[in-house]
């Protein structure tokens, strides 16, 4: 499946709109509240004034591209890191005042996979319940009942270095739950997953936040954050740059967009010409053999260019509409896209 | 339960996870019981024919050294272990659980004495084999030789515990382990007698606190006389974990992966 079709099959209702969420925010609707958070390592500014909330019980996704500042937001509410600027309060607590209270009530679970690869599944899993302070007949339950919900059951007495990739995140993530936490920070949960563990990730966490659990992912993957979150705060160089529903996200790029791909490059100056007069924006544009231009139902939609396009004896390949993906939104944003920012990273990297 | 309860549970915790990899790492059980046997076998048979020890036999100078670095290095696999826990992420999970901040390394520094103890028993062994005696020595000088011993030992987990949190991944802490601090155990009256050195490293390894430790185990095993009295090396491993369980900590809490 494309990331396209992908984003838009996943798309069907939206039962996260809410009538004004920014209007009546409190602290007690609020799981995590974050106001002016800024971190520098040595010269490097990782965060310049992060401001945002995220309400009980929703899921946020954090999206942004690598360096971005989403893993330091993350280390800063699971208080692994101290701000240098700002407040940040999780489950009511503040992350630097009240951090011993707060670790009781957090889960966490990353692209890592922070696991003990020579203990057991279930080793692993009692361990933590033990360092939550569990009694040893309740950790090893609570083990077991985890194991048999994230499908390890099988494998609960081998060592987890001998797991699939997929299945130490399902482990790590069972550790992250282990106290049932009101509020679960995943950092990047599905980085370096195959398709279908990453599928299986994803149903994991939709029946988490259905049962109540405030989550804050953070992702570089925009199919992810459509799916998986309620609201999306987009991060760029340690700032927000944006904020908002999915949907709303979108409609700041211009909603729909008709895409016909001509079987004739040679006619795409035809093509643009034949569509110009129904355009909803700006005037069609075809750099390769993919017109494309923004679209509006009320002026007889998709079968209107068709017939356009047949008087015009244009052939065509396909013709589709396509709603627009974040990344539509972050190159709308940022000038770029998330994908190339990460090739640029990795890039410097090799050569320092 | 109280702060110090919760911390020796947390503790206890930890070090059973520690070693419980042991077995299942056959690297690490060949580092604690092949590794050491092979270097009393070398130093014995190979070199110590060629080394002159008057007034003992080499097997008899050797052994009080032997052991000596062996238990020292007994906690370097506290260094592994953290490098490894930082790498992998694990640092973040426990410091993101509500335990004993002291927990992860007094959880390492505790089953490093478990192993050393074990270490003890696989070097007598081999030791008494190749030829080794102790000489005039009472139940209670034996003892206290071993008790010099696994606080050596313990003062060089956090040594180890600092290298390993400093360490980006497992091969550094080996780099550091071994270029740096393995060469100082050599420089010492461990394998020769420092009278045998030349000027310059002579005064260095009397200097060394690894003759001053090796020195008070052979008064207590063979009934030498000390260069310097034996609480010196008690002294010295006190304050080495003076020195280092503080730093250990403070940088546990400040540690990050990657």
């Amino acid at each position: 499946m494309t990331k396209c079709e992908l984003a838009v099959s996943v798309w069907p209702t939206e039962p996260w709109t809410r009538d004004g969420f920014d209007s009546v925010r409190s602290m007690q609707d609020d799981a995590i509240v974050v106001e002016g958070l800024e971190k520098s390592y040595g010269s490097v500014r990782a965060l310049a004034g992060v401001d945002f909330a995220v309400r009980t019980g929703s899921v946020l996704g954090l999206l942004g591209p690598n360096g971005a500042g989403k893993t330091t937001v993350v280390r800063i509410l699971a208080t692994l890191l101290k701000p240098d600027a700002g407040t940040a309060r999780v489950a009511g607590l503040d992350a630097v005042r009240d951090a011993a209270r707060l670790r009781a009530r957090i889960g966490l679970a990353g692209q890592y996979a922070a696991v003990d690869e020579n203990l057991t599944g279930f080793e692993n899993l009692e361990m933590v319940g033990r360092l939550y302070h569990m009694g040893r007949a309740e950790a090893r339950q609570r083990a077991d009942e985890l194991l048999d919900r994230f499908e390890l059951t099988d494998a609960a007495k081998r060592p987890a270095k001998t797991y699939s990739g997929g299945m130490r995140r399902r482990l790590d993530l069972a550790a992250a739950l282990v106290v049932r936490p009101p509020v679960l920070f995943l950092d990047e949960p599905t980085t370096g997953l195959d398709p279908r563990s990453r599928l299986g990730m994803w149903e994991t966490i939709e029946r988490r936040a259905a049962a109540g659990t405030t989550v804050l992912l953070t992702t570089q993957y925009l199919d992810e954050a459509d799916r998986l979150a309620d609201r999306i705060v987009v991060i760029d160089h340690g700032a927000v740059i944006a904020e908002g529903t999915s949907d709303e996200l979108k409609d700041r790029v211009g909603g729909e967009r008709l895409e016909v791909t001509l079987a004739d490059i040679s006619q795409s100056g035809i093509a643009v010409e034949a569509l110009a007069a129904i355009t909803a924006g700006e005037p069609p544009i075809c750099p390769e053999n993919v017109l494309s231009m923004p679209m509006r139902r009320d002026r007889g939609g998709i079968a209107e260019a068709v017939r356009r396009l047949d008087d015009a004896d244009v052939d065509i390949e396909d013709i589709a509409i396509r709603r627009p993906t974040l990344d539509d939104v972050f190159i709308a944003l940022t000038g770029r896209s998330a994908e190339q920012e990460e090739e640029t990273e990795t890039r410097e990297e090799v050569a320092a | 339960m109280s702060a110090l309860a919760l911390t020796v549970s947390d503790t206890l915790v930890l070090a059973r996870r520690n070693l419980k990899r042991i077995p299942r790492q056959p690297d690490l059980l060949i580092a604690y019981t092949v590794q050491p046997v092979m270097f009393v076998l070398l130093f014995v048979y190979v070199f110590g024919g060629a080394i002159q020890t008057p007034g003992f036999d080499y097997v008899d100078f050797l052994m009080p050294g032997i052991i000596c670095q062996s238990i020292a290095f007994g906690g370097f696999v506290t260094a592994l272990g953290l490098s490894e826990d930082v790498q992998k992420g694990l640092i973040d999970r426990f410091r993101s659980l509500p335990m004993s901040r002291a927990a992860v390394l007094t959880g390492r520094t505790f089953s490093d004495i478990v192993l050393n103890c074990l270490s003890l028993v696989v070097l007598f062994t081999v030791g008494f084999i190749a030829g080794f005696n102790f000489q005039d020595a009472t139940v209670g000088e034996i003892a206290l030789g071993i008790f010099l011993l696994l606080l050596l030992g313990y003062a060089f987990s956090w040594i180890f515990a600092l290298v390993g949190l400093y360490s980006s991944s497992p091969e550094t802490a080996n780099a550091i382990g071994f270029t740096l601090i393995f060469p100082l155990t050599f420089a010492s009256s461990m394998f020769v007698p420092a009278d045998s050195m030349p000027d310059g490293l002579r005064q260095f390894a009397e200097a060394n606190p690894f003759t001053t430790i090796t020195d008070a185990l052979r008064s207590l095993w063979l009934d030498t006389p000390p260069h310097s009295d034996i609480w010196m090396a008690f002294v010295w491993c006190i304050a080495l974990i003076a020195i280092f369980a503080p730093l250990a900590v403070a940088r546990y809490r400040r540690v990050s992966a990657r």
